[in-house]
């Protein structure tokens, strides 16, 4: 009885598997996305509505924005229009498009049937997919867990300073007899 | 139910996912594709949280999630940065061509 199950991870398997083989970063970035989105559905399948949405906010959406603009920079160039052209056939993009449609069609098929968002008692036990309401994950985040919220707030402030003060793109100083750029 | 009946295939699904990362990033020679891998990883892990929560109907889990969360973020944000500047010194993300550190 559990078929959306098991073909939501058989999604996931199959596009973590395209990630990891694909040669254009572009691709492995398209198939990325779908995975995180299987696994936002394997989320809320058992019964985690609040990590399922951080899981498309934040992985879908603002990693993956941070991955496509680095490529974007990385591929500075002429060519860059070309071999865009070259690389969005419908080749490309059928077989992400196809994945997701799949767990598309599974939330519209569980939005319609499943009584998961509207919660229940969490702590009853009565199976997997018993959600976990977003309330009692505040509660402990912001109680038994606040030392860790606070450190996790340190660890990101100490990201955000860190990739300022490594990404700051300093000129290579050469030896004048090195630099050819202006000959003595 | 629309979920499975035990908890040890929703682990076993984990531990492929993290199977999958581990070899994407043992096989790959692009360190963008290595960091794309590090991050299955760390779905993977978060996946296996999420499950245990829900086995005991506790939210830790799902704490445990927020913080592998945040890590990530901060690991990716540092990881681009570092890709970056490989970039402009070395004109290539092959991870042979960078070996000044003599690893």
């Amino acid at each position: 009885m559990s078929i959306i199950w098991h073909i939501t991870s058989a999604v996931a398997i199959l596009s973590t598997l395209m990630v990891v083989t694909r040669y254009n970063p572009v691709h492995a970035l398209l198939y990325l996305n779908v995975s995180l989105m299987s696994l936002a559905l394997l989320f809320y399948l058992l019964g985690a509505p609040f990590a399922a949405l951080l899981e498309i906010i934040v992985y879908a959406g603002a990693i993956m924005v941070l991955f496509i603009f680095v490529i974007m920079l990385l591929n500075l160039g002429k060519e860059t229009a070309v071999q865009e052209k070259k690389w969005l056939k419908p080749r490309v993009w059928v077989g992400p498009m196809a994945l997701a449609l799949i767990l598309l069609l599974e939330i519209f098929y569980l939005l319609h049937t499943s009584q998961q968002m509207t919660g229940g008692p969490y702590a009853n036990g009565r199976g997997l997919g018993t959600a976990v309401s977003s309330r009692a994950v505040a509660l402990s985040l912001f109680q038994t867990y606040v030392i860790g919220v606070e450190m996790a707030a340190l660890l990101l402030m100490a990201a955000v300073v860190g990739a300022a003060h490594i990404g700051r793109h300093k000129k290579t100083n050469l030896h004048r007899f090195l630099n050819e750029d202006h000959p003595l | 139910m629309n979920t499975p009946d035990n908890i040890e295939s929703i682990l076993l699904l984990a531990a492929l996912l993290f199977c999958i990362g581990m070899a994407g990033v043992m096989i790959r020679k692009n360190i963008l594709f290595m960091l794309l891998s590090v991050e299955v990883m760390l779905n993977a892990s978060g996946l296996a949280f999420i499950a245990a929560g829900a086995y005991w109907g506790q939210p830790d889990g799902q704490v445990m999630f927020l913080f592998i969360l945040a890590m990530a973020a901060a690991e990716v944000s540092i990881g681009l940065a570092l890709i970056l500047q490989i970039y402009h010194l070395h004109r290539s993300l092959d991870i042979d061509k960078i070996k000044e550190m003599n690893g």
